[in-house]
């Protein structure tokens, strides 16, 4: 009878546990749980768009709204990134004064490893991203550094993106270093909180407000947004880095952007692409 | 007495043009608040709030559409409230603080009030 029980118990405890890790965990160290915030958003957009497979969110917009997928198909026929990405795979291969390459810098010789950025460095105690190593190995090399926004650094991101494909995003949070965590944690704030005159969050727009007009403008879900990145906007018309689009938006909301690379800016893209882990890499894209 | 009786004429001056603004009629009122409405570089608010005026070009639905105003709002200073800081009432509102951000002037927040109050 107590086995019976005891088994009741558990089995009652089992299917209670998908509930409790649905929920969002709040905003401080000893509440905060990423896997189960990623769990939670997971289902936020499944109620919200019900029928859209979480695969399928790597598209933003186009995922959710099929009369801008139309067009996006039609655009995707000739994706407009296809000159950069040519570009890029030169710029990647050309070796530096020293003969170097920045094969010599990344694992792997750079090819396949998008889908590990941005990641925790113990040792430097910060967020590092893709497109910071870009320029760290052309320092180490004698090189100057790129511009962060467009241009090379964008183009090189784009090949190294493009090698990656397919490859599933699995950002990690050391258990081993607290400061990791907090690093996680700072960016979630970020996303949520709000700023300037117009008093938005990033969560204002691309998760209360996905897919509900702005003027003529469908803000694209939060879940999915870094891993298509860099990206080819229609609006620029040209390629550029995520943090260019970070501060589109900052100016958007008027609101003063960080700079590029800031600090600030690489716990948020810490906290968005860890959101979007198992879903794969398809950068560059092509946006509006 | 020559410096003092220029100094009276300003301030006459100064009186008389800044009187009839104050004095702004109800259809200039609701002139000012329906281009204040729909400008995207003044409230812009079509860019969220649908309105049947036909000059409404290409409105949003992230909040609701400018209807039924009097029912909704008996109080007409509740909804200018509202417009003011939409914070008050909802902290995690999408809706800036009008007022409280000094995205419009006092006197545009009247206007646009008078405005969406007659739908």
């Amino acid at each position: 009878m107590k086995t019976i029980r005891n088994w009741l118990l558990g089995a009652g405890l089992v299917a209670v546990a998908p509930l409790a890790l649905a929920a969002e965990t709040g905003f401080t160290l000893e509440t905060v749980d990423p896997e189960a915030d990623r769990l939670a958003l997971q289902e936020f957009y499944q109620k919200r768009f019900p029928g859209v497979p979480v695969e399928e969110y790597v598209n933003g917009i186009y995922a959710v709204d099929p009369p801008s997928r139309e067009q996006w198909d039609a655009l995707m026929e000739f994706p407009p990134y296809e000159f950069d990405l040519e570009e890029g795979k030169v710029l990647f291969e050309t070796p530096f004064a020293n003969g170097k390459t920045y094969a010599d810098c990344f694992e792997n010789g750079g090819i396949g490893i998008r889908h590990k950025y941005p990641y925790w460095n113990k040792e430097e105690g910060t967020v590092k991203t893709l497109e910071q190593e870009i320029n760290e190995c052309r320092e180490a090399n004698g090189e100057e550094p790129l511009r962060w926004k467009k241009g090379a650094i964008a183009q090189i991101s784009a090949y190294m993106a493009w090698t990656s494909r397919g490859k599933t995003f699995d950002i990690e949070i050391p258990e081993d270093d607290p400061r990791a965590l907090q690093a996680y944690l700072d960016g979630k704030q970020f996303f949520y909180a709000k700023r300037g005159q117009l008093n938005l969050s990033c969560a204002n727009c691309h998760l209360q407000g996905s897919r509900v007009l702005i003027r003529a403008d469908l803000p694209g879900p939060m879940l999915g947004q870094p891993t298509h990145f860099p990206v080819y906007r229609s609006k620029w018309g040209e390629i550029g880095t995520l943090h260019r689009r970070y501060e589109g938006c900052h100016r958007d909301s008027r609101s003063v952007p960080l700079p590029p690379q800031s600090e600030e800016f690489r716990k948020l893209e810490y906290f968005q692409t860890y959101m979007s882990n198992g879903l794969v890499v398809n950068g560059p894209g092509a946006r509006k | 007495m020559r410096r003092l009786t220029a100094l009276i004429c300003v301030a006459t001056a100064v009186t008389a043009v800044s009187g009839p603004v104050a004095a702004a009629s109800q259809e200039e009122m609701i002139e000012l608040g329906r281009a204040v409405y729909h400008d995207k570089t003044r409230g812009n608010c079509i860019s969220c709030h649908n309105i049947n005026d036909p000059v409404a070009n290409l409105p949003g639905n992230q909040g609701p559409m400018m209807v039924a105003m009097k029912q909704r709002y008996p109080d007409k200073r509740k909804l200018r409230a509202q417009v003011w800081d939409a914070t008050v009432a909802n902290p995690l509102s999408i809706m800036p603080p009008i007022g409280k951000h000094w995205i419009l002037s006092e006197e545009e927040i009247d206007a646009v009030v008078e405005y969406i109050y007659q739908y």
